[in-house]
């Protein structure tokens, strides 16, 4: 545990430091040495989506990658979707739609639906139940996440 | 006279309090928090269902890196004092926090790791060398009652029975009767092991303050009221210096609502270190250890005269309870004839250890009566050749011929069975879709349609469960605060409530903070769960809001020099009725309230805070709804694909129409996964075989279909609000019509569908099975 390494991340746009165990996995060292505990970790086998962000705009799940394989990266958390102290057309329609409930499974869900929202402005509604199928949710049985995903993207393509 | 408030809330989809915080990642769970010096825990558990443990070696753990210590049996014996819950009683005692002297399921807890991070403790768990001398398990619970391999022969016990209830006949004529009517059918109905499986594992952070004396838990669980009490007896403490808080919880469906043993052994660690200890489970955990449900079966049979009428129903019940069960709720067989007009009922009982996972409960934990009878309707309808929906129709109960006592002694009341069926059956259209289905046969194509129909006791009564709390206050500002007794876990508390107590104070939405989840704060609470919080922690909240509006009324009315009476309140102002320039603002009365209150004569200056103690009228508050699904089978691949979801409920009123939604739909989702892809497997050794989420299958938004709901509102008189509880009901009912409608994909083939899972393996089987007998 004493051969650690530095790591240097841009996260959520502010340059980070840290010094990491060669095996510290991102979702931990985002959580537990940056303080950004929005990142969920629900099964840290790659499976649930909870743990997900943004690796250089792309989603990705944490709990899979090292935080030493992200050097140099730009991440983007849930803390980060947010334009300052509001909510994201994302967050908005999830909010409208009763996307949630628990909300531990939410900020997975939210990293998930921009990624792909960003970069598929005109998705069909088999796109976008195709698309949050990598993401688990006990809670909501999913139908105010689909919602939320048509609003969305209706939204963010009206005003675009 | 009319009311001094007008409502403008309830009924109307607000937007919920808790969603800013949990969509911008600024939720607080468990995994969350931490706290100074704290260190990590983890668990080593049995690899063997059964086995002795001859010894276990932590030499090597104790001197890994970053370990802080190592605890077995012998560190905890004599710790610890009484392990019970209000709830369950004193005779189901929570097991040992560490095996003792063998285990007794894959999984049971033999040490405990502490360490400077949760890596180091899980690699010295790694170090830890057992001895093991392994038994023959005892895992299949249909045939473990005379099973001479017993699971708790450590304790002396001569079987594997934990419970044993002979048949009982509710009704004296129930023999005659099966042999007088026309059709006697008899079939065994089996419902698989499924999960709760939270989003949120389990998890507590254990703070013990040597030299305070005090006991600080964060933890995730469903009741924060019983876990402070319960570690209260069990470190023999006062229950004021023990504290519990929740802030949020992700999930728990009846999994959370007791303490398990591993947050018993937590405690105990940090009561020994003086150190906050945190353990947080992880998923291998979880779903081998955290509590296993459904696992049920039972022998049907019923007695159907010659025009269809259900005479009387019968059932010999088996269920599995595991080696250890942290809540042993099992099917509830004095419910068994449902929401019918069956008059006879009789039934047994039998409850069973096996080397597996103990029982927990999990939303609707009785719901096995509603998953046997509505399979059972569907098999007794091909048998008689009777249209399912048509058999069920001519023996539904309907509003209009209530209060009706069932011969299991329910006394229905408020309840619209027969409406939500033919309003289901109408969504669909019924006739046109056998039409259709008809059709689809004549293609080779396998369509079916199953039903369901249930009533759900919600609200119950049993032990601590009939009463709930909340403490109102107005503050400084004029702004309001309730203090609830309530532990939500996803089920929009702060938002219903908050709706609740909005229109009885007159005032916005925005301006009512609801405080739950921290023993510090808030009244007793029995926890969240068994569909209680609308009617009951929804009539205490009912209830103080109005004792806080009264006290507001009395100092307007002395402020303003008006009568209590002639006065209203809207948005927030006070105003003489038909005067709407003589007024008040909320904050000018707090202020007089808080720093006038010399001023005021009598009692009017006690000030603007009420608790109140809620008890309905009646229990339990019965709530009801109709299932109803289509499946499409694959006949190539024998994989089943719902068509069409449809739900038609009475919940009675409906304090925010999107969070009833949002609770059917999740519940829904829940039942189809234990029917299609969810099951929980060991092997004939008693190895667990769904140990990740690629081996348990939860539903995904890809299998899962649009879900349509229909709304039936007849109201309810056991609270002021007229409010149902409606958080089960999804999952109870989507079993059997998930079931029923695979059952009558395949029915045109000479299948019987029976039993759960029907995954496209177990329907690949059943074709297969029948295709032989045919042949
Ligand atoms: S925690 Fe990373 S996918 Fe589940
Ligand atoms: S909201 Fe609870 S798991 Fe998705």
């Amino acid at each position: 545990m004493n051969d650690r390494t530095r790591v240097r991340l841009t996260v959520n746009g502010h340059a980070e430091q840290v010094e990491v165990e060669p095996r510290a996995i991102l979702a931990d060292v985002l959580r537990d040495n940056l303080g950004l505990t929005g990142t969920h970790l629900a099964c840290e086998h790659g499976v649930c989506g909870a743990c997900t962000v943004l690796i250089d705009g792309e989603a990705a799940r944490s709990c899979l990658v090292f935080a030493v394989q992200a050097e140099g990266a730009s991440i983007t958390t849930v803390e980060g979707i947010a334009p300052d102290g509001g909510l994201s057309p994302v967050q908005e329609a999830m909010r409208d739609c009763h996307g949630l409930q628990c909300g531990f499974c939410t900020p997975g869900i939210v990293v998930s639906m921009t990624a792909y929202l960003n970069t598929h402005p005109n998705p069909s509604d088999a796109d976008l139940k195709e698309a949050m199928s990598g993401n688990l949710c006990r809670c909501t049985g999913y139908q105010g996440i689909l919602a939320a995903a048509r609003q969305a993207a209706d939204r963010m393509n009206a005003s675009s | 006279m009319s009311s001094p408030v007008a409502a403008r809330f309830v009924g109307s989809a607000v937007h919920r309090k808790e969603d800013r915080r949990l969509l911008t990642g600024h939720g607080q769970y468990v995994a969350d928090a931490s706290a100074p010096r704290m260190v990590h825990a983890a668990f080593l558990r049995s690899e063997h269902a059964k086995a002795r443990l001859n010894s276990v070696n932590i030499e090597a753990a104790l001197s890994a890196p970053g370990v802080v210590a190592v605890y077995l049996w012998s560190d905890f014996h004599e710790k610890f004092g009484e392990a019970w819950h209000a709830m369950l009683g004193q005779e189901l005692v929570v097991p040992p926090p560490l095996a003792i002297m063998d285990v007794r399921y894959v999984g049971d807890p033999i040490a405990l790791v502490i360490a400077e991070s949760r890596a180091l403790a899980e690699d010295a768990c790694g170090l830890i060398e057992v001895d093991y001398e392994a038994e023959q398990a005892t895992v299949d619970y249909a045939t473990a009652a005379a099973d001479g391999n017993v699971v708790h022969a450590a304790w002396g016990l001569p079987s594997n029975v934990m419970v044993d209830m002979p048949f009982t006949p509710m009704s004296p004529d129930l023999d005659e009767t099966f042999n007088s009517v026309q059709h006697v059918v008899e079939t065994t109905i089996i419902q698989n092991r499924y999960l709760c499986v939270p989003m949120e594992t389990r998890g507590v952070l254990a703070s013990w303050v040597p030299g305070l004396e005090e006991l600080d838990l964060i933890v995730s669980t469903q009741s924060v009221h019983e876990t402070r009490n319960f570690f209260a007896r069990y470190l023999g403490l006062d229950e004021g210096a023990v504290r519990v808080s929740a802030r949020d919880v992700g999930g728990g469906f009846g999994q959370k609502m007791f303490v398990f043993r591993e947050e018993c052994a937590v405690v105990l660690a940090t009561k020994l270190l003086g150190r906050p200890v945190k353990w947080i489970e992880d998923r291998l955990e979880n779903l081998t250890s955290a509590g296993h449900s459904r696992n049920e079966l039972g022998k049907v049979r019923m007695a159907i005269s010659a025009d269809g009428i259900i005479e009387a129903i019968t059932v010999d019940h088996v269920a599995d309870v595991g080696a250890y069960t942290p809540c042993p709720a099992v099917m509830d067989p004095t419910l068994l004839p449902g929401p019918y007009r069956i008059p006879r009922l009789g039934f047994s009982t039998q409850m069973v250890w096996t080397n597996t996972m103990g029982k927990a409960a999990y939303r609707g934990p009785w719901m096995f009566e509603t998953t046997a009878r509505e399979m059972a309707i569907d098999i007794a309808a091909r048998q008689i050749g009777m249209d399912p929906a048509e058999l069920r129709r001519r023996n539904l109960l309907s509003l209009a011929e209530l209060p009706f006592t069932s011969p299991g002694g329910k006394v229905f009341q408020e309840i619209t069975p027969l409406e939500t069926l033919e309003q289901a059956l109408g969504m669909l259209g019924y006739e046109e879709f056998r039409k259709e289905q008809a059709e689809a046969r004549e293609q080779g194509r396998w369509l079916g349609v199953g039903i369901c129909v249930y009533v759900e006791p919600t609200s119950m009564e049993q032990a601590t469960l009939g009463t709930e709390g909340a403490t109102i206050r107005i503050d400084s500002n004029g702004k309001v605060v309730a203090y609830l007794s309530t532990s939500s876990h996803g089920q929009s508390v702060e938002t219903t409530m908050a709706q609740i107590i909005a229109d009885d104070l007159g005032v916005a939405y925005d301006d009512v903070t609801v405080v739950q989840g921290d023993t510090q704060s808030t009244p007793y609470g029995p926890g969240t769960g068994g569909s209680r919080t609308a009617v009951i922690a929804g009539g205490a909240a009912h209830d103080a809001a109005v004792a806080v509006r009264d006290k507001v009324l009395a100092i307007a009315a002395h402020m303003m020099e008006a009568a209590p009476e002639d006065l209203q309140i809207a948005e927030g102002v006070i105003a003489v009725r038909g005067t709407p320039d003589r007024s008040l603002t909320m904050k000018e009365v707090a202020t007089q309230a808080y720093t006038n209150a010399h001023t005021l004569p009598g009692d009017v200056g006690s000030g603007l805070e009420a608790t109140i103690r809620f008890k309905p009228t009646r229990f339990p508050t019965w709530s009801n709804a109709t299932h109803v699904c289509v499946v499409e089978i694959d006949p190539d691949t024998f994989i089943p694909r719902i068509l069409r979801y449809i739900v038609s409920e009475d919940c009675g009123k409906m304090i925010n129409p999107q969070v009833v939604e949002g609770q059917i739909f999740g519940g829904v989702v829940q039942g189809l996964g234990g029917v299609l892809y969810e099951d929980f497997r060991y092997d004939p050794d008693g190895n667990p075989q769904t140990t990740t989420f690629l081996d348990y299958l939860l539903p995904t938004t890809g299998e899962t279909p649009l879900i349509e709901i229909g709304h039936i509102e007849s109201v309810s008189t056991t609270n002021p609000g007229g409010f149902k509880g409606m958080g089960e009901g999804g999952a109870i009912g989507a079993h059997a019509a998930v079931a029923n409608a695979v059952g009558d994909a395949l029915a045109h083939l000479g299948v019987n569908v029976t039993s759960t899972p029907l995954g496209p393996e177990d329907i690949f089987q059943l074709v297969q099975a029948s295709q032989k007998e045919r042949a």
